[in-house]
C-alpha cells in the first residue's frame, strides 16, 4: 500500500516541472511521461502475463493517425485522444482474440506483423492518411510555452491513469490470474482460470492508453508520417525500459523509463555518431547483470538483509 | 445414478487410436483404480474427462451434464479436479498463493479473505502448514505432490482424478500419501486413481479398470483383476500367461 502512494507523490512533484521554466526539461518530462505510458502498458501483457508483445507501435501509430484524422475533421483535441485510445483498444480486442492462442516466439512474430500491416495500409491509403507525405495537424492558437505545458500535463495525466490501471491489475484478481498464466498456462486453466479471456483483457489494457498517447504525440509534434509513428523503436523501447526497471512489478516500468531516458540523452549528447551502438551495448550489459531489473535486484538485496538479520 | 459416466469414449491422434470405445460408470463415493501398461491410454482418458482434449467420439457425463466439448476451466468449476503426473505448481508463488488460485477461480471464493481461509484449510489438511509461505519451486518432490493434492482439494471437487500421485516417492512417503488419499475419500470425494504401483491400487480401490492399447480389457474387484488372464497377458506377456494357466487350470 505504501509504495504506490510514494509513486503518486513522485508524479505530483514531476508535475511541478514547468515552474523551472526550462523548455528542454519540459520536453524531457513529456518524453518521460510518454515512455511511462508505453512501458507500463507493455508490462501488463509482457510483464504480468508473460506474453512478449511487439504490438506497441501498432497501437501507437493507429492512435496517432486516428487522432490526427479526427482533429483534421474538426474534432476537439481531447475527444480525438479518447477516440484514438478506444479504437486502439477495439483493434487490440479483435486482433488479440485471433493471435493470443499462439505462444512464445510465435505470438511475438504475429504481434510484430500488426504494426507492419498497419504501416502498409497507412502508406497506401493516401486519400485518408496522406500516405508517405505524412499528415499535418491543425495549428493550436496558444503561445509556445502554454502549449508545452499543456502537452506535458496531458501526457503526465495519461501516465498517472496508466499507473492507476497497473495498480488495479497488480492488486486484484486480474493480476493474480495473469501471474498464474505466465508461470503455467495449462495449470491455470485447470484451476478454473478462463485463460483466453484474461489474455485478451490484458492485451486490450496494454493498448488503450498507448493509442491515446499516440494521438497526444501527434497533437504535440503537429506532423506525423508512417515510418515515424510505426517505428520498431516504439515497440522496442518500452520492452527495454520495463526489463530494466523490473518486468511484472508495479514500479519497474516507471523507474525503467526514467533511467532509460537519462541514459539515452547522455549517450546521444556524447556519442552522436555511434549512439545506437553504445546504447545497444548498455542494454545488453544491463540485461546480463540485472536480469530481474532494478526493482528485482533491490527486492533481492532487502530479502537477503532480512534473512541475515533474522538469523543473528 | 452414477456421478461420472463415459460412453464409447474414443480418441484418435492421426492413425493412432489412443483410447478405444471405453465405457465406464463411477458411483459417488467410490475409489476406482485405472491401471494398464505404459501407453495404455490412462492419461489420455483423464485428459478427455477434464477437457484438455475433445473426444473423437463418445460422451463424458458428470451428474447428468455433458462434459465433452467444454473447456478445462469450465469443467474444473463444475467440480471435477485433477492432479498431474508431472507436478504443475506455479513456481514463483508461495504454497499459500498456489492453493488460493483454485479457491478463487474454480471454487469461486467471493473475497480474498475467504479464498485464504479455504486455502489454509486445504494446506492444514495435507500437513503443509509449516511450508505455507515457502516458494513452490523450493519444495521437494513429495511436498510438491502434496501441494498438487491441496490445490485440487481447494477446488471443492466432487470427482478427483489422481494421475500417478505416488510416482517417484519413496516407500515412507507413499504410506503418507495413501493416508491422505484415504482421508480425502472419507470427505465424500469420488476418486479415480491412475497408478502403476499395484500395492497402492490394491489397498485403496474398491474397483479396478484395466486399459490395454486404449481399450478396456477388464473391470472388477482387486482380487478378480489379479487373476484375470487378459490382464496377466497384458502385463507379463503371452508365454507367462499360458504357463500360469497350465499350472493352475482351475482358476
Amino acid at each position: 500500500m505504501k509504495r504506490p502512494v510514494i509513486a503518486l507523490i513522485a508524479f505530483a512533484i514531476i508535475a511541478c516541472l514547468p515552474l523551472l521554466g526550462d523548455n528542454y526539461l519540459l520536453r524531457l518530462g513529456t518524453m518521460f511521461a510518454m515512455y511511462a505510458v508505453l512501458a507500463q502498458s507493455w508490462n501488463i501483457i509482457g510483464g504480468y502475463a508473460g506474453y512478449p508483445s511487439f504490438a506497441t507501435a501498432a497501437f501507437f501509430g493507429l492512435g496517432a493517425y486516428t487522432g490526427a484524422i479526427l482533429q483534421g475533421l474538426g474534432w476537439p483535441m481531447p475527444l480525438a485522444w479518447v477516440a484514438a485510445g478506444l479504437l486502439a483498444a477495439v483493434f487490440a480486442g479483435a486482433m488479440g482474440s485471433a493471435i493470443l492462442h499462439l505462444k512464445g516466439h510465435y505470438f511475438a512474430i504475429a504481434s510484430l506483423v500488426l504494426a507492419e500491416v498497419l504501416l502498409e495500409v497507412t502508406t497506401s491509403w493516401t486519400s485518408l492518411t496522406g500516405g508517405g507525405m505524412g499528415l499535418n495537424l491543425p495549428i493550436i492558437r496558444m503561445s509556445i510555452a502554454a502549449q508545452a505545458r499543456l502537452f506535458f500535463w496531458s501526457m503526465l495525466g495519461l501516465a498517472v491513469l496508466t499507473f492507476l490501471m497497473s495498480w488495479y491489475v497488480s492488486a486484484g484478481r486480474i493480476g493474480f490470474a495473469l501471474r498464474c498464466i505466465r508461470q503455467n498456462e495449462d495449470a491455470s486453466s485447470m484451476v478454473g482460470i478462463n485463460t483466453t479471456r484474461y489474455k485478451v483483457v490484458a492485451f486490450v489494457m496494454s493498448s488503450l492508453f498507448v493509442g491515446a498517447a499516440g494521438a497526444l504525440y501527434a497533437s504535440w509534434v503537429f506532423y506525423i508520417e508512417p515510418p515515424d509513428v510505426y517505428s520498431v523503436m516504439t515497440t522496442i523501447r518500452p520492452i527495454v525500459m520495463t526489463m530494466l526497471g523490473g518486468a511484472g512489478t508495479l514500479l519497474g516500468p516507471v523507474i525503467g523509463s526514467a533511467i532509460f531516458l537519462v541514459i539515452e540523452e547522455v549517450v546521444w549528447r556524447n556519442f552522436l555518431s555511434v549512439h545506437a551502438a553504445v546504447l545497444g551495448i548498455l542494454i545488453v550489459g544491463l540485461i546480463f547483470y540485472l536480469p530481474n531489473g532494478i526493482v528485482g535486484a533491490v527486492a533481492r538485496r532487502f530479502r537477503k538483509r532480512g534473512a541475515e538479520n533474522g538469523e543473528t | 445414478m452414477s456421478i461420472l459416466e463415459l460412453k464409447g469414449l474414443t480418441q484418435r491422434f492421426g492413425g493412432l487410436i489412443a483410447v478405444n470405445d471405453v465405457d465406464l460408470s463411477v458411483e459417488a463415493g467410490e475409489i476406482v483404480g485405472l491401471i494398464g501398461p505404459n501407453g495404455a491410454g490412462k492419461t489420455t482418458v483423464v485428459n478427455l474427462i477434464t477437457g484438455v482434449f475433445k473426444p473423437s467420439s463418445g460422451t463424458v457425463t458428470f451428474k447428468g451434464r455433458r462434459l465433452d466439448g467444454l473447456k478445462p476451466y469450465q469443467i474444473s468449476r463444475m467440480g471435477v479436479a485433477r492432479t498431474y503426473q508431472v507436478v504443475q505448481p506455479f513456481p514463483e508463488m508461495s504454497v499459500l498463493e498456489n492453493v488460493m488460485a483454485p479457491a478463487i477461480f474454480a471454487a469461486g471464493a467471493s473475497s480474498k479473505a475467504e479464498a485464504m481461509r479455504a486455502a489454509d484449510e486445504a494446506i492444514d489438511f495435507l500437513g503443509l502448514k509449516d511450508l505455507r509461505d515457502t516458494l513452490a519451486s523450493e519444495l521437494t518432490l513429495a511436498e510438491r505432490k502434496r501441494l498438487e493434492l491441496a490445490k485440487s482439494l481447494a477446488m471443492k471437487p466432487e470427482v478427483l482424478l489422481l494421475d500417478e500421485v505416488n510416482a517417484g516417492l519413496n516407500p515412507a512417503e507413499i504410506e503418507i500419501a495413501l493416508e491422505m488419499i484415504r482421508a480425502i475419500a472419507a470427505r465424500g470425494v469420488t476418486i479415480i486413481l491412475i497408478e502403476h504401483l499395484m500395492k497402492v491400487v490394491m489397498s485403496l480401490c474398491s474397483r479396478i479398470v484395466v486399459l490395454h492399447h486404449g481399450a478396456k480389457i477388464a473391470e472388477g474387484k482387486p482380487d478378480e483383476i489379479t487373476k484375470n488372464e487378459k490382464v496377466i497377458q497384458a502385463y507379463l506377456g503371452n508365454r507367462y500367461a499360458k504357463a500360469n494357466a497350465a499350472e493352475k487350470p482351475n482358476v
